[in-house]
């Protein structure tokens, strides 16, 4: 039953995936796009804590944890550069 | 695994990819930018959330100790994502980004 | 005193983050973490905002429990919504005067308002007076403002005593 259940959450991340990629591509503005990435390293936290649950090993950890990290900073800093234009003042 | 242990795991799994996908179709299907901000910054945060509770009970419940490092990732996205929502909001508001017509108030303009 | 154990309570959250990290909760990571929950806030001191003090911490956990239910049942409502029709959406910009001045507990009210769902926290204006919220469909005006100020001003303005 796990392992269904898994792959029904596979598949659900997945197309919500690609529905941010779509985002991306459609825009149409630059805050959007940024939005859109912003969802997609959220949503690829998911998919690793759930491939972790699939390989039976809490390895990943590590990984959600840098790329929520990295995730955020990165947002912030190009949302600043929008509302700047510069990124350290 | 215990029966019991499964499902909940199994609950946790589903109910989390439900909200993280509703976040992206919000994320896809809303009007403009400032509706569109509401869909990810709550939903999918949730999502993830009941994701990794999944994960948290998974694995405490296969090794039999205590693992709550997992919690650290929820507790830094809920932390951030009120900073990113509003971050996002102020550079669309300072761009000027079209709103939908029957919006109700004026963003301020910087 | 100030000087070597500048804030208790940081000190304990570094200590907590600290054994979650390092997802053991043996003697010696303990002690290591006592270690680093003491030096940590004492070499960043220089670089903290000053920030106003808990007066009432039971009230805090009791406000974080309300919130945390806020976001489960919220985000049911907001799910609806997004899949429902959209054009049936009433968003709109509010602007909720604040009663605090507080920059660190008006970041605590942006940000529970942010994770409500249904209303997002867009800016602030320069003097502290009046936060912009977007709401994703606002039936009532100024019921929300009502809500809002009830629901999670008036606990915060409380808890630390401002």
């Amino acid at each position: 039953m796990l392992s269904t259940a898994l792959m029904i959450g596979f598949f659900m991340v997945g197309t919500a995936l690609l529905l941010g990629g779509w985002r991306i591509l459609i825009g149409p503005t630059l805050p959007d796009r940024i939005l859109a990435l912003d969802t997609l390293y959220i949503n690829s936290i998911a998919l690793i804590v759930l491939f972790g649950i699939h390989a039976g090993t809490s390895l990943y950890f590590e990984a959600a944890l840098l790329i929520a990290l990295i995730g955020f900073v990165s947002t912030v800093a190009v949302a600043k550069y929008l509302l700047r234009g510069d990124i350290i003042e | 695994m215990a029966m019991a242990v499964e499902i909940l795991v199994s609950f946790l799994i589903l109910t989390g990819a439900t909200f993280t996908l509703i976040g992206s179709i919000g994320l896809v299907r809303l009007q403009d930018f400032y509706t569109r901000l509401h869909g990810p910054t709550k939903a999918t945060t949730l999502g993830v959330g009941s994701i990794i509770l999944a994960s948290l009970v998974f694995f405490t419940a296969k090794t039999g100790v205590l693992s709550v490092h997992e919690v650290l990732i929820t507790l830094f996205l809920f932390i951030t994502a009120p900073v990113s929502a509003h971050l996002l909001a102020k550079a669309a508001m300072h761009r000027q980004e079209k709103k939908v017509k029957n919006t109700h108030g004026e963003p301020w303009g910087q | 005193m100030k000087r070597f154990w500048p804030s208790p309570l940081l000190s304990l959250v570094m200590w907590c983050l600290w054994l979650l990290l390092a997802n053991d909760f043996s003697a010696g990571q303990m002690v290591l973490g006592v270690f680093f929950a003491w030096l940590i806030p004492v070499l960043t001191q220089p670089f903290w905002l000053s920030r106003p003090r808990i007066q009432k911490p039971w009230k805090l956990l009791s406000f974080l429990l309300l919130v945390h239910r806020d976001i489960v049942v919220a985000n049911l409502a907001v799910a609806k919504l997004v899949l429902g029709s959209p054009s049936r959406l009433r968003p709109a910009f509010v602007e909720v005067p604040l009663d605090i001045r507080d920059d660190f507990v008006i970041t605590m009210l942006a940000s529970v308002v942010s994770l409500t769902p249904g209303t997002v926290s867009a800016d602030v204006s320069r003097d502290r007076s009046v936060l912009l919220v977007h709401g994703l469909d606002v039936a009532d005006i100024p019921e929300m403002i009502a809500t809002i100020k009830q629901r999670y001003e008036a606990p915060l303005k409380e808890i630390f005593g401002c």
